[in-house]
């Protein structure tokens, strides 16, 4: 089952979308908040996001979900020191960061590929709410 | 030499650390009011870091030591930018020993390209590479005119100076800024100057070196 990291500038963002996301999970899915800094200030750390890639890293691979700029620069750099034998396993979502972790999950949760997870979660860029 | 390139690290760190509010007042005109207080948090960490630091730690253990602390306590863009240079940096340093000119050159262009690949940036678009990438061209230039170690840096410096006034008149369409559009004109760039500011704190290491010696 592919694995999700949600990377946000603020803790209580990352584990506030964990949340959501764990009621539409499996028990046994893995997702990791890597959210703000070790000091609890607001901001992305590229080794903590590299440190929750290993934890949700499955056979399938992992997605990780991002929020606004340096979060994705973070992220680059946590696959750069990743070992190179994970990074192949390892795809970014283009995707808002709530609705698309939402939508990985599910898609993860019934035994998705990789591609078709973050096919999903980039998918929600399309999603309309109010019709 | 791990002291020699402990104490280049450590000017470099001072002055960032000194310039934290100028830094943060040049991000609040045009980004997220962040970059002092991130920049000096990352290089408090890294003044901690190598401090503490094996004696036998070689050049290229200390630039690797630095720009993974820059990337684990900065928190904005810089962190990775600035880290993923130093890193570069670390690579392009494994082996040498002494960090003459044309060993700077190498290290230089090194975290040059890695900000311009971490950032997916280019010169004119408002940024650390405005300050930098000039800045190293100049070095280079006088390097090969056979000026002095100090005199290159020193030429770098001005031609860094004048990629800061460059950035006043551009409009930012990277990172925060990018969001002002046409309100961005008239401003530096925040990562323009922390550059600039680094640079200067080397030369100036460089030049009481020789003066010492």
């Amino acid at each position: 089952m592919v694995g999700i990291v949600i990377v946000s500038h603020s803790a209580k963002v990352a584990e506030g979308i964990r949340e959501l996301a764990q009621q539409m999970a499996k028990p046994e899915q893995k997702i990791i908040a890597a959210g703000g800094m070790a000091d609890g200030s607001i901001g992305t750390d590229a080794m903590r996001v590299s440190e929750a890639i290993e934890e949700a890293m499955t056979e399938a691979g992992v997605v990780v979900m991002v929020d606004l700029g340096s979060a994705v620069l973070s992220t680059d750099t946590a696959l750069e020191i990743l070992d190179e034998s994970l990074r192949a396993r390892v795809r970014i979502a283009d995707a808002p960061i709530l609705e698309g972790t939402i939508g990985a999950v599910v898609e993860a949760s019934v035994g998705s590929s990789l591609e078709q997870v973050l096919a999903t979660a980039e998918g929600a860029r399309e999603m309309r709410k109010c019709l | 030499m791990s002291s020699f390139t402990v104490a280049a690290l450590e000017a470099v760190a001072d002055r960032i650390i000194q310039h934290k509010e100028l830094l943060t007042s040049l991000d609040a005109a045009i980004g997220d009011a962040d970059h002092g207080i991130n920049m000096a948090r990352g290089f408090e960490a890294v003044r901690v870091k190598i401090r503490a630091a094996a004696p036998e730690t070689d050049i290229s253990g200390l630039l690797k030591m630095t720009g993974m602390t820059l990337i684990s306590t900065v928190g904005g863009a810089s962190g990775p930018l600035y880290g993923t240079a130093f890193m570069r940096a670390a690579a392009a340093a494994q082996g040498k020993e002494t960090l003459d000119q044309e060993a700077i050159a190498q290290i230089w262009s090194a975290a040059l390209q890695g900000i311009k690949d971490r950032g997916k940036a280019s010169r004119g678009e408002k940024t650390m590479l405005d300050a930098m990438e000039p800045a190293y061209e100049a070095f280079v230039e006088a390097a090969k005119a056979e000026k002095s170690l100090v005199e290159s840096l020193e030429v770098a410096c001005e031609a860094a100076k004048e990629g800061i006034e460059f950035t006043k008149t551009i409009i930012a369409t990277k990172g925060r800024a990018s969001y002002l559009g046409e309100r961005s004109l008239g401003h530096q760039d925040p990562g323009a100057t922390s550059s600039y500011l680094m640079l200067a704190a080397l030369t100036e290491f460089f030049h009481n070196q020789q003066l010492g010696a």
